[in-house]
């Protein structure tokens, strides 16, 4: 069976070469030229070897659904009033519905003329005669739902990666996760802290008139008048950096959304020395701001981001710039971050986060080099096993071992995988698993020897009686393998890769390239004794 | 160099009452502590939870870092130690705060104000919510019943039924025996340990089938003998691959045990128990199964497993 020796040798040769060229750039990084470097990345190494970063988020699509329906009364309610219908109420109720109360039959008729005009995605329900009144109720359909939530988390995907590139961090992958889940990873980020804070806002900016006729002491003891709001003004003394929460009285009605800004900067107000942020308009936004402002001097207006008041200013003239500020004693990091998201846009719905894993850099260094250690280690001590146990015929196997972590190391940067900590256990493993087709090898030739057959005899028979053990167990296991790396998820995948890598790899060092050194010797050599 | 001579011929076959007690035995004492204390000691990434890793700057104590952390109202934490030297730690609390004010936040700032700031770097932080972690756990169970069912049917093709039958009931006494020993030693089921797991699963299999391989082989030849007869045969001319390969993967499992550091001792763990486990169950489970299998339905052997000899 040395046919072909060349041809064989040659494939082995080309592996190798292939082999090196791709793995050069992970070896000797800086010493090669650069289109080199280029065209083959290094090994790419995971969050828990390089630290960063690894967030999923959810998307409370729920909520989405829900501020799509408060949209719909608001709508609702104004078409109702142009057309001069009189109804008593709408609200938004549970279940994805809505309610529009109305008095009288006729009323009931135009409602639902209008409601199916102008509102073709809500389906009618039954209606329920609540103590005299007509009660018609409008349910968002299932797919309307479906479209409203999938929008949300493809919306919140874009505003995370804006914010993302704002923020700076090489590299970042940003990726759904089934239906509303989001996973972010961001390899290196210097201040996770910082990250999940940027991330995470909603940063849902609001516009509000203060109302000034309610006393917020009697608001925090429930005695809140309908259509208004109480919420928190947060103060921070630029002594101490304490921050405080003062209760102040809104109208519920928005009069303006962040929607319509062009711009947010930071800038240093000269008289404090205090950031803020400027923020401008877009045209549709400057004239509504316009009419606002106009409308109101001398009210007090409320900046409300995320249902908190940054600050309510008293409108001194009407403003027709299209411009506003947003000041509340930040620190310039926390201006700059505002700026930010204000920019990137807002969250169509709250995200809370279903998972964090962070490792800092200096952990993931030291797992590399106990890794590598491990590795080594492990390495030696098979290598030291099986030369003294099959002398030359050991260190046929221990140059097969090498070149298949050799080879696992350049699948792994050719196929730009991922190497992980668990992967580094899974190649620590392969070395374990991968001399076990040599010993099956040895073993059968050493049987073969001793029923007198030749060298050349023993050394076909050991390898063909051993070839269908080593598949099947082979098989079996790369079986378990990719199994885990189709359901597995992080750590098990990243071990799930280089133990399939490495199985596919062994049987080709183990088997194809052993035999080749054999027959080298054999026919080249002439070698008549084997050393095993 | 040899350790098993080529003539040897131990009464593997033979031993099979003892071993079907010890394996008991070994299998009810953890199945014992595992009812004793309450199921499998789940880690954050399928129960959910908080932790985080923290070197100090100077040793300490985990009752001191208990005290430092009072003020968090938290019920179970956990501190453990990590490594010779008691300067790194790992906290860990059921709580996961999925608002964006993190737990390991508060963790940090609570420390930092006992042990002065710039003393205490925070390493590492895992939060699993207990949806993630819920699915962690179910996608873990179902990577685990794929890959039984994957081999299973390579293996029912490959041999026969009743071997495949053999392999799955050798290799879940392997798991069994791993899972009741972590129980013993209070180690967490984490996500690289259901990776683990999973390598066990592909050993054992693996060691398994060269087995099989070889009593399918020497049926055939040595038929005469009787079917115990052959297979005892076949464990020992196989034993000193066995040994040597048993012999090899755990040297480096040890190593990863020994050096690979805090993420993978327990999962160096899993494999040195799994492995262990695993060479012995080939022996006494897979192989004694198919002996007692053979005992119900004599006769019905030769033929099935003639077929594919030289597969």
């Amino acid at each position: 069976m040395t046919k072909g020796f060349k041809w064989r040798g040659l494939l082995v040769l080309v592996c190798l070469v292939l082999s090196l060229v791709s793995l050069a750039p992970t070896l000797f990084r800086d010493s090669l030229p650069d289109w080199w470097s280029k065209a083959f990345d290094p090994i790419h190494l995971g969050l828990d070897l390089q630290g960063g970063m690894h967030l999923v988020l959810g998307v409370d699509v729920d909520k989405a659904v829900e501020g799509r329906l408060d949209s719909v009364v608001d709508q609702a309610e104004n078409l109702l009033r142009e057309k001069d219908v009189i109804f008593k109420r709408v609200d938004r109720q549970a279940g994805e519905q809505l309610a529009i109360t109305v008095y009288d039959e006729a009323a009931g008729m135009q409602v639902d003329a209008l409601m199916k005009e102008n509102f073709p995605s809500l389906e009618p329900l039954t209606i329920t005669a609540e103590s005299g009144y007509i009660q018609k109720n409008y349910r968002l359909s299932t797919r309307e739902v479906e479209n409203i939530k999938d929008y949300a988390v493809r919306q919140a995907l874009e505003t995370l990666r804006n914010r993302v590139d704002q923020f700076g961090v090489s590299e970042p992958t940003l990726q759904r996760q089934g239906e509303n889940r989001i996973l972010i990873q961001l390899p290196g980020v210097k201040d996770p802290q910082r990250a999940i804070a940027l991330l995470g806002k909603t940063a849902r900016l609001e516009f509000k008139m203060v109302a000034e006729d309610v006393d917020p002491q009697q608001a925090v003891k429930g005695n809140l008048p309908s259509g208004t709001q109480l919420l928190y003004e947060r103060r921070v003394d630029s002594q101490t950096g304490a921050t405080t929460e003062l209760p102040i009285v809104v109208q519920e009605k928005t009069v303006m959304t962040g929607d319509l800004l062009a711009d947010a900067q930071v800038r240093i107000d000269t008289r404090f020395n205090e950031p803020y942020v400027a923020m401008d308009f877009n045209a549709i936004g400057a004239k509504r701001f316009d009419q606002i402002t106009a409308a109101n001097v001398g009210k007090r207006m409320a900046i409300v981001l995320d249902d908190t008041v940054y600050s309510a200013p008293v409108i001194r003239e009407r403003i027709s710039g299209g411009s506003a500020q947003i000041s509340g004693s930040f620190s310039e990091q926390e201006a700059t971050d505002l700026a930010i998201v204000l920019r990137a846009g807002s969250l169509p719905a709250p995200v809370n986060i279903l998972e964090d894993r962070t490792v800092g850099p200096s952990l993931g260094r030291d797992s590399i080099n106990q890794g590598l250690l491990s590795v080594t280690i492990g390495g030696l001590l098979v290598i030291l096993a099986m030369t003294i146990y099959y002398r030359l015929s050991g260190i046929v196997a221990t140059l097969a071992l090498v070149l298949n972590i050799f080879f696992i190391m350049a699948i792994l940067s050719l196929f730009k995988a991922t190497l992980t900590l668990p992967g580094i256990a899974g190649i620590v493993l392969t070395i374990g698993m991968a001399v076990d087709a040599n010993v099956l090898i040895f073993e059968r030739i050493r049987e073969e020897l001793r029923l007198g057959k030749t060298v050349r005899a023993a050394l076909d028979a050991g390898y063909s009686k051993a070839l269908s053990s080593i598949v099947d167990s082979n098989v079996t296991t790369l079986i378990a393998a990719l199994v885990l790396f189709q359901f597995g998820t992080g750590p098990v995948k990243g071990f799930a890769v280089t133990l399939s890598i490495g199985i596919v790899s062994s049987m080709f060092t183990a088997i194809f390239v052993s035999r080749l050194i054999f027959d080298y010797f054999l026919v080249h050599r002439q070698v008549k004794r084997l050393s095993i | 160099m040899q350790i098993i001579k080529p003539d040897v011929n131990f009464d593997f076959v033979g031993k099979t009452k003892a071993a079907v007690i010890l394996s008991l035995v070994v299998i009810l004492i953890g199945i014992g502590s595992l009812v004793f204390k309450g199921g499998p000691n789940y880690g954050i990434d399928f129960a959910g939870g908080t932790l985080v890793q923290i070197r100090f700057s100077e040793p300490t104590r985990a009752a001191d870092i208990k005290d430092a952390l009072k003020g968090l109202k938290s019920g179970d934490m956990v501190v453990q130690q990590i490594g010779e030297e008691a300067n790194e730690f790992l906290i860990r609390v059921p709580e996961t705060g999925g608002e964006l004010e993190g737990l390991a936040q508060k963790i940090t700032a609570a420390l930092e104000q006992t042990y002065g700031a710039g003393k205490v770097d925070m390493r590492r932080v895992e939060m699993v919510g207990p949806q993630v972690g819920k699915d962690l756990r179910e996608k873990g169970l179902l990577a685990l019943l794929y890959a039984l069912i994957g081999t299973l049917i390579y293996i029912s093709w490959r041999f026969e039924f009743r071997f495949a039958v053999g392999a799955i009931l050798a290799l879940a006494h392997d798991v069994l025996v791993t899972l009741g020993a972590f129980s013993l030693f209070n180690k967490e089921i984490d996500l690289p340990i259901i990776a683990a797991f999973l390598a066990i699963i592909g050993y054992s299999l693996n060691d398994t089938i060269i087995i099989y391989d070889r009593i399918r082989e020497n049926i055939g030849k040595y038929g005469k003998e009787g079917f115990a007869g052959v297979v005892n045969r076949s464990i020992n001319e196989t034993l000193a691959r066995t040994i040597l390969t048993s012999g090899t993967t755990l040297l480096v499992v040890v190593a990863l045990f020994i050096f690979g550091g805090g993420v993978i001792h327990n999962f160096a763990f899993a494999l040195l128990v799994g492995i262990i486990a695993g060479t012995y169950s080939t022996i006494f489970v897979a192989s004694a199964f198919v002996i007692y299998w053979e005992k119900r339905r004599p006769g019905h052997m030769e033929a099935g497993l003639a077929k594919r000899s030289h597969g």
